[in-house]
């Protein structure tokens, strides 16, 4: 069997598709008593924006005829298949849903989420991964990165347009200095930015058809992969309260003040 | 979260149009589930959130904005309202077979809950089209329903609903518009008043008199806009429902095909109150949408709001607490009429669904309490922001001018209050 790197990407082509359940971006963060996290019970949560940008891309592509299925993946515990099922009235055709819950979903980090989706990668045969750029909640911006080392697979991160080629895949990247535009072959990893598209309001009719599709559940071990996190969180904090600021009458003045500050 | 939130944020405020035009930092509506007891979501199943959810994102980004603007310069928002019949709204309860979305009474409610905090006048407009489509649906042969209903429910055509006049009101069955049969066609003379949507709709779902006096007589046509004889009256000023226009609709010699009629001679009395029905639950679930919407406002006011040295939802000295604490306590009380309105209104409209004997009155209960309620709720809110609630800068003197009419339309609360008393003293 061809190295999946080699292999010819054709009309049946599957894109796999991360979908993040997140505190929604509207709630104001309270930070728990104990300073080990942020308050989530009880609190509003949706699918992070950027990984709507991705299922939005994902189905384009499909109703373009370019792709020939998209699986919606979430890792977490049973509230994730809520994030999942609204991937599916977008348009994804199933949903796969990694049970991680309790601590090890308290832990769950970059490195853990792209060894399952590398892993789910070679065992659905992928030919493509679509993945939020960052979450909201860590704005860690890794897992698309990782994932792609991982498999060894060529990533277009940033992306905000991506067109599928034959088996190249164009994407231009919004990078500091502007916009940058790369050639990649599938199969690849994407990671979707703000502006690669509007994500679509899921009609009522998808909203009853994605009743029916289906969520398989996986636990990470059996996709040979060990949850367990490297790192320990120390503590979590408010950011400072802004301080006042100071008027100052001349730009000698304003000079003294940063050298005072230690600024310049 | 703070690096996301800041570049999302500055997109917003930026030259970048996002398409959806996620731009309502100002609009507190969008600080959803913090007050998780008047959560809307609450004992609803995981596909009703699902509706809920596409109801208030499209509430907030393609409504909300916008609602000012409709309201002030009286603009009937035809391309936002086709935008929400794409997701399926322009035909909630009406059969897929048809174009409609084949949803639940309750899935409507929940609907047009949502859908009333981004604009309770568009919402209200949007809830009697859906009753209008619903009538042909249920009441219409199949070559009316194929005429008439997928345009309805794409909002490729608008639709009205015509049973008052300047001489019947409450009184609905003493309708004096006629119908008199010549061949294959009644031609109607008569006015209806007050309708909403009136000139600029293209179906009108008119009651008319084909027989003798009372209920009996009553049959119900379909008219299309262009007919000859049919015309309209001057735009109505009105204090609030400002982004639909409201006619009289006038009927002079205008000849109406016999194969508009829907259902037989005599049943047209019959056929409006059954619209009626779910009609009175859909403006009672408006109401419920502006007086949500107006708690949230009221408290976030309370939270930002100082006076005495304090915001007006904290507070230390004694005296200063009794008169803060009754706005505490008054935001209380709203928030719990809120959520028992919005219970009765659920329960009205599983009663309806299910056919349940009780169903005519709980209808007429909802829509009595909940709109009564809710114009208080409301109310209170303008009162708790003080003088800012008096300006057209806060939207809550919107949400105040645009539910005081559900206290009249559609049945006023006296007639509702005649339904219940007659259910409850007519011996069986």
């Amino acid at each position: 069997m061809l190295p999946l790197r080699f292999r010819r990407v054709t009309m049946s082509a599957r894109v796999l598709v991360g979908v993040k359940r997140v505190i929604d971006y509207a709630v104001k963060i309270r930070v728990k008593p104990d300073r080990t996290g942020v308050v989530t019970d009880g609190v509003k949560h949706s699918m992070n924006p950027f990984c709507e940008i991705a299922v939005e891309e994902a189905v384009k592509l499909k109703e373009k005829k370019l792709v020939k299925e998209v699986v919606a993946v979430s890792c977490g515990p049973q509230q994730v298949q809520e994030t999942i099922r609204t991937a599916l009235a977008m348009g994804a055709d199933r949903g796969i849903h990694v049970e991680v819950s309790g601590k090890d979903y308290e832990t769950l980090g970059p490195l853990q989420v792209s060894k399952i989706f590398a892993a789910l990668a070679k065992k659905e045969q992928a030919d493509l991964i679509i993945l939020g750029k960052q979450a909201i909640d860590d704005d860690c911006n890794q897992t698309g990165q990782m994932t792609a080392a991982l498999l060894d697979w060529p990533q277009g991160t940033f992306a905000s347009e991506v067109t599928l080629e034959a088996d190249k895949l164009k994407v231009v990247r919004e990078i500091d200095g502007g916009l940058e535009t790369i050639k990649i072959k599938l199969p690849a990893v994407v990671t979707a930015d703000l502006r690669l598209n509007t994500p679509r309001y899921a009609t009522l009719p998808n909203i009853m058809k994605a009743k029916k599709k289906k969520i398989v559940n996986v636990k990470p071990a059996d996709l040979g992969v060990d949850v367990s996190s490297r790192l320990e969180v120390l503590k979590v904090d408010e950011p400072p309260q802004r301080q006042s600021g100071v008027k100052v009458e001349t730009v000698h003045d304003l000079v003294e003040k940063l050298k005072e500050a230690g600024r310049i | 979260m703070a690096a996301a939130m800041a570049l999302v944020r500055g997109v917003r405020f930026g030259s970048y149009s996002i398409g959806r035009s996620r731009s309502l930092i100002f609009n507190s509506l969008q600080r959803r589930g913090i007050a998780a007891c008047v959560d809307p979501s609450i004992g609803l199943t995981d596909e009703q959130k699902e509706f809920q959810k596409v109801a208030f994102d499209f509430a907030a980004n393609e409504m909300a904005p916008h609602m000012a603007e409709w309201d002030q310069k009286e603009i009937f928002p035809v391309e936002a309202m086709r935008k929400a019949a794409q997701l399926g709204f322009g035909g909630i309860y009406v059969n897929p077979d048809v174009g409609g979305s084949g949803l639940s009474r309750l899935d409507t409610s929940i609907i047009f809950e949502a859908l009333s905090t981004g604009c309770v006048s568009t919402t209200a407009y949007i809830s009697i089209h859906n009753m209008c489509a619903w009538m042909i649906d249920t009441f219409g042969n199949n070559e009316q329903r194929e005429k008439f209903c997928p345009d309805l429910c794409s909002m490729q055509k608008f639709a009205s609903y015509c049973l008052t006049e300047p001489g019947s009101g409450s009184d609905a069955a003493s309708l004096l518009t006629s119908a008199k049969l010549q061949g294959d066609h009644y031609i109607l003379n008569g006015s209806k008043a007050f309708i909403s949507g009136g000139g600029d709709t293209d179906v009108y779902v008119v009651m008319c008199r084909t027989g003798e006096k009372g209920p009996k007589g009553i049959s119900c046509v379909v008219v299309e806009k262009g007919t000859a004889g049919l015309s309209f009256g001057k735009k109505e000023k009105k204090v609030g429902w400002n982004s639909q226009p409201t006619r009289a609709v006038i009927f002079e010699d205008c000849a109406v095909p016999v194969t508009n009629r829907l259902g037989a001679e005599g049943e047209g009395f019959s056929i409006a109150m059954k619209g009626l029905n779910g009609g009175r639950i859909n403006i009672a679930s408006c109401s419920l949408g502006a007086a949500h919407a107006s708690v949230l406002l009221a408290r976030d006011h309370m939270c930002v709001r100082k006076q005495f040295g304090e915001t007006l939802s904290n507070s230390q000295e004694v005296i200063i607490d009794a008169c803060v604490q009754f706005l505490q306590f008054k935001l209380a009380e709203m928030a719990t009429k809120l959520v028992a309105s919005r219970l009765l209104v659920r329960q009205a409209a599983v009663a309806l669904q299910e056919g349940r004997p009780d169903a005519v009155s709980l209808c007429s209960m909802a829509k009595l309490f909940v709109t009564d309620e809710c114009f208080a709720i409301c109310n209170q809110a303008l009162q708790i922001h003080g003088g800012y609630g008096y300006l057209k800068d806060y939207a809550v003197q919107q949400y105040v001018r645009d539910i005081r009419v559900h206290q009249i339309l559609e049945g006023t609360n006296e007639v509702m209050r005649m339904i219940i008393a007659r259910s409850l003293l007519t011996e069986s």
